[in-house]
């Protein structure tokens, strides 16, 4: 299912019921990357909760929005962006879950395990149009793989930015 | 998946056999709407059976979380059965499994509602 090519890009219509799908993409693609079975669970948790994000609270689960994701795999890491159409939000205005005092919050984790469960995790901003999410998650050096990505592939994707 | 769930009552403990996914949506408000329907009943002494959950995101412990408070206010008792290894991971991480009283034997974890009772 997964082409040759070292990247892959979806856009979801913007409904819950596509999260599944991008967690189905993400075990393929994270597979196909070399990550073991534990480290391809957690790729696909941060991109569960990057989906929630997106339709939840980005696009306020409006389901005539979409959100793109794209998967790129370089011999050492993969990097995944997610891209949604709403104003984004302020990542040093969320508070640590583990805070004694924030422990029996309902909400709050989302952002969090993305964290944990990822190498490189940051928010952007893209021209007013949406708000997009790019994490990365490195090989072990013993898992590195000699297929991957190049940056010049990079630039054929970043028309919006 | 959604989520399902069946209940048993054993010696006034309501034991909630829960099987797929708790995640925002569908499984968040299932999991809630089980919960104040056995407090509307009196049913306050629950042990929540997750062996066959099989995906739970933060909006999933954020609701077990949301249980376990509720129930608490209610006079009542919430307890955790059967952690995946998932399940269980991810309450370390978020430093919740201290908060919840976790077991993985049911007898005894039924048993443990009547001993909080009597102490």
């Amino acid at each position: 299912m997964i082409p040759d090519s070292s990247v892959v890009e979806v856009t979801l219509e913007s409904d819950l019921k596509n999260v599944e799908v991008a967690e189905e993409i993400t075990r393929r693609v994270a597979g196909t990357a070399g990550f073991d079975e534990d480290e391809q669970q957690r790729i696909e948790m941060a991109v569960h909760e990057s989906m929630i994000n997106a339709i939840w609270h980005g696009n306020q689960n409006d389901s005539s929005k979409s959100v793109w994701l794209q998967f790129k795999i370089h011999p050492d890491r993969l990097e995944i962006r997610i891209r949604d159409q709403g104003k984004g939000f302020d990542l040093s205005h969320i508070p640590d879950p583990r805070h004694e005092e924030n422990l029996l919050n309902v909400s709050g984790r989302g952002i969090f395990l993305i964290r944990t469960f990822m190498d490189e995790f940051r928010v952007e901003h893209v021209n007013g149009t949406g708000t997009e999410v790019t994490m990365i998650k490195r090989l072990s050096p013993g898992f590195q793989t000699e297929q991957g990505g190049t940056d010049r592939e990079h630039e054929s994707h970043d028309s919006r930015n | 998946m959604s989520m399902k769930a069946t209940i048993r009552e054993i010696d006034s403990v309501s034991v909630v056999d829960i099987s797929g996914r708790i995640t925002l949506g569908e499984g968040c408000t299932q999991l809630r709407e089980l919960i104040r329907d056995q407090l509307s009943k009196g049913n306050k002494n629950l042990l929540l059976n997750l062996a066959d959950v099989t995906y739970i995101d933060s909006s999933g412990i954020g609701e077990l979380v949301s249980a376990f408070t509720g129930v608490s206010k209610q006079g009542g008792s919430l307890k955790l059965l059967n952690l995946t290894k998932k399940v269980h991971d991810l309450l370390q991480i978020t430093k919740l499994y201290t908060v919840f009283d976790v077991h993985d034997d049911e007898t005894k974890a039924i048993g443990s509602f009547s001993k909080a009772a009597n102490a």
